[in-house]
């Protein structure tokens, strides 16, 4: 009688319950050095799934200088290393898309993207995220064209 | 044999206790009622409370923001006091804020929040709230939670019975608790009846933010104009004041004022008030007030000098002003979902006197007055009551409504609501409160429409005594959280509130979640010490002041090494915040400054002055945690002697500017 009531005061059946502390078993993610050698294959994370550049569009570019030296300066100046990697010929070694997805999701690809995790080692900080809208970042890429 | 009974009786006492012990119940009800009582005001984290709830700091001065029904402090709002935490009235931007004409006044004593209303009901635009002692009316702007505007109330002492706004907030409303000169002149106390009177001021503006204006006075008889609420449906077009201190008296009041077996509700006429304005029939009064607008564009607050106020006198206007005798010193004065009823709380009482709009009308039309005061019809009493609420309890102080057919009323001295049906006007239900109730709180109670899915009553409590662990002499306010959508209120919760929560209002959240400002754009910033880029960042003198152009983003100051400051000079810090994300404030500290911090929101510009008196290299910091690099987020200014010859010269790593 004793037991059966100690078993209804909550007295631990939580060892029973072997789902919620067996090991995860997950796909081992990238290291940055394998990302960064897969950079062609890696669009980050983020809403940015495909982007389709198209012709180089100079006005758009314009726009995109604009908001580039509005909201990111801060920490990018575009041809030499500041607080972060300078933009500059970033289309040799990152996809239109992860450079979006970087732009518009810093949080999440700092903490769960193979290279974004790796830069924030490598930097110290997290991008911060400046609000820029879709729009916005392509307007951005486009600028990044003329830093070639 | 008899050792086995023994043991099994042991067994059997020891699975009782156990059983008893499991989940202890603690005050009456069990563990069982306890749990449920808990699962009621359980927010799970991450999870949004149901209702804002917004409080009075009263004596602080403030405003706190908590959610229904956990309780959980979600904010406070710096209105008519300094707040040191913000820099609110430190920093030179919100400065202005707390201009009077009696110059700067960094302090107040908030009384009654009212949330703005569109047809008589809260649309979620803006909270008004007034301040008591230098006569004072502020808007809070629920898209920031930042008080915008505040106008001074001229002629005007003891803005007590305020601001309850009109059914459209065409109006917010200010009678004078304490009678004064009106204008102020030097006369003896004693000349009390002869030179003391009150008003009751109509503000308008309410819904167009930095034009709220003094829209008329009406000069009224030297009383103690208590509480106010505006009409709302059939009672739209009329505002009803509590007076107490009829019997003009200017000293020992807690005998002296109340002599009388009734004082009057004011029922003023506002939208005769508007036909005279309109026909010239006020005097116009050279007093002088301030307005204070602050732009969220500019980041500034401006304080602009008013002068000259439109003054009706009710012995000049027939039809403005009318007297409803109200026993025992009515504190609050309350108006029904519809706006028939017109409950006065006579708080030397211990019934309510519910008047009838409908009654008052036709006594009107009757000329059914027993006397006129000072050109103030008085309507007999007899003529104007639909019924009176024999409560059994005693002191009620204020009463809401649930939509539902019920009145709540706050019971000061038996320290207990007391629920009453506005068909019968019997009472039907009754529970303590702990201790001493002042106000009381329905989400929507006020207005024409308590929410539907609203089940909840706040009490706020003058008195904690042992309702929490004890800390010292002084107790933060109780409040109690009650549950009642059934026959019986059921008390829920308690928590603590800060200062005194004279007043509180509840909105459904769903009516201010959307329309959160989460960052200002730094394109629309329009300050004009702003520097938006690294590159718009320098440090100019002009004579002995300096003003520093600044940036800070996570996580560096541009500039974070400033050379040729002199001792004597006044320095101006101009820093906006370039992040353009969500909860991402930076705060500024420099050691010495005799203010406060800065905290700058996104996209924001704030200016601290700082004054050196010594040479020396002094740090700077941010203060707010923002990043895992927030402890390196500092720089140091160089102060030299007055008659330095050290050039004016910023920095930030390699890029070295100067003159």
């Amino acid at each position: 009688m004793t037991v059966i009531i100690m078993s209804s005061c909550g007295g631990g059946s939580g060892s029973k319950d072997e789902g919620k502390f067996a090991p995860q078993r997950m796909a081992k993610p990238l290291t940055y050095e394998e990302a960064v050698a897969d950079w062609k294959n890696q669009k980050g994370l983020g809403p940015i799934k495909s982007v389709e550049m198209g012709e180089f569009n100079a006005e758009l570019a314009k726009k995109g200088e604009e908001i580039y030296t509005l909201k990111c300066t801060a920490c990018h100046t575009p041809e030499e290393e500041k607080l972060g990697p300078a933009p500059q010929g970033i289309f040799k070694r990152r996809t239109p898309e992860w450079i979006m997805n970087m732009i518009l999701n810093p949080e999440e690809m700092a903490k769960n993207d193979p290279i974004g995790r790796g830069l924030l080692m490598k930097y110290n900080t997290v991008m911060a995220n400046q609000g820029l809208t879709e729009e916005d970042a392509r307007a951005v890429l486009e600028f990044f064209r003329t830093l070639e | 044999m008899r050792s086995n009974t023994i043991i099994f009786a042991c067994l059997l006492i020891t699975s009782i206790f156990m059983y008893t012990s499991c989940g202890n119940g603690g005050n009456g009800g069990g563990a069982l009622s306890n749990a449920s009582v808990a699962e009621k005001v359980y927010v799970a984290p991450g999870d949004y409370d149901q209702y804002y709830e917004f409080f009075s700091g009263g004596f602080s001065g403030q405003v706190t923001v908590h959610g229904l029904p956990s309780g959980r402090l979600l904010k406070t709002i710096p209105v008519f006091s300094v707040d040191a935490e913000k820099g609110y009235g430190f920093n030179e931007e919100t400065k202005p804020m707390l201009m009077t004409t009696f110059g700067f006044v960094p302090w107040d004593d908030s009384h009654h929040p009212k949330l703005s209303q569109t047809n008589g009901e809260h649309d979620g635009n803006f909270l008004f709230i007034n301040g008591n002692n230098t006569p004072r009316v502020a808007r809070i702007d629920l898209s920031t939670f930042e008080t915008t505007e505040i106008i001074q109330i001229p002629n005007s002492a003891g803005c007590h019975a305020s601001p309850y706004p009109t059914q459209n907030t065409e109006y917010l409303v200010a009678g004078t608790r304490f009678s004064v000169p009106i204008p102020q002149k030097d006369v003896p106390i004693s000349s009390y009846k002869e030179n003391f009177k009150g008003t009751f001021t109509f503000i308008s503006g309410g819904q167009e933010p930095g034009s709220m204006d003094v829209a008329f006075q009406i000069l009224a008889p030297g009383y103690d104009y208590d509480l106010a609420h505006s009409g709302k449906g059939v009672s739209h077009g009329w505002s009803f004041f509590t007076s107490y201190n009829v019997e003009e008296q200017n000293t020992l009041k807690e005998k002296n004022a109340s002599q009388y077996d009734k004082d009057y509700i004011a029922a003023v006429n506002w939208k005769k008030a508007e036909e005279y304005i309109a026909q010239g029939k006020f005097q116009e009064w050279p007093s002088e007030y301030y307005h204070n607008y602050y732009d969220d564009h500019t980041h500034m607050a401006t304080s602009t000098l008013k002068k000259g106020v439109k003054v009706l006198i009710p012995s000049e206007c027939p039809g403005l002003v009318y007297y409803l005798p109200t026993p025992k010193s009515p504190h609050g004065v309350d108006v029904s979902p519809t706006g028939e009823f017109i409950v006065g709380s006579g708080k030397l009482s211990a019934d309510l006197t519910v008047h009838s709009f409908e009654k008052m009308l036709a006594a009107i039309e009757a000329e059914n007055f027993d006397e006129v005061i000072d050109g103030i019809p008085v309507i007999n009493f007899d003529a104007v009551v639909a019924g009176t609420v024999s409560s059994g309890g005693l002191g009620p102080l204020h009463t809401e409504f649930d939509g539902r057919g019920h009145g709540y009323t706050s019971f000061f001295i038996s320290s207990e609501v007391v629920k009453w049906s506005l068909e019968t006007y019997e009472v039907v239900d009754r529970i303590p409160a702990y201790y001493s109730i002042g106000h009381l709180s329905i989400p929507g109670g006020g207005s024409m429409k308590p929410w539907e899915d609203g089940k909840y009553l706040i009490a706020m409590n003058k008195i904690t005594k042992d309702r929490y662990l004890p800390t010292g002499p002084e107790m933060a306010h109780s409040a109690q959280l009650y549950d009642i959508s059934g026959d019986k209120m059921e008390l829920l919760l308690d928590f603590p509130t800060m200062g005194e929560p004279h007043y509180a209002q509840g909105i459904h959240a769903s009516k201010i979640v959307d329309r959160q400002v989460k960052f200002f754009p730094l394109e629309e910033n329009e300050h004009p010490y702003k520097a938006l880029t690294e590159a718009d960042t320098k440090v100019v003198r002009d004579g002995n002041e300096v003003h520093i152009y600044a940036t800070m983003i996570r996580s560096h100051f541009a500039p974070d090494n400033i050379e040729g400051i002199k001792v004597g000079d006044k320095v101006f810090w101009h820093i906006t915040n370039l992040e353009q994300d969500w909860d991402v404030p930076h705060g500024l500290a420099v050691m010495g400054a005799q203010n406060a911090e800065l905290l700058i929101m996104p996209g924001q510009t704030e200016t601290l002055v700082w004054e050196p008196k010594s040479e020396g290299v002094y740090p700077f910091y941010c203060t707010d945690f923002c990043s895992a690099l927030h402890q390196e987020m500092q720089g140091y200014i160089r102060v030299s002697p007055r008659n330095s010859n050290i050039k004016m010269s910023w920095s930030l790593d390699d890029d070295v500017f100067g003159e």
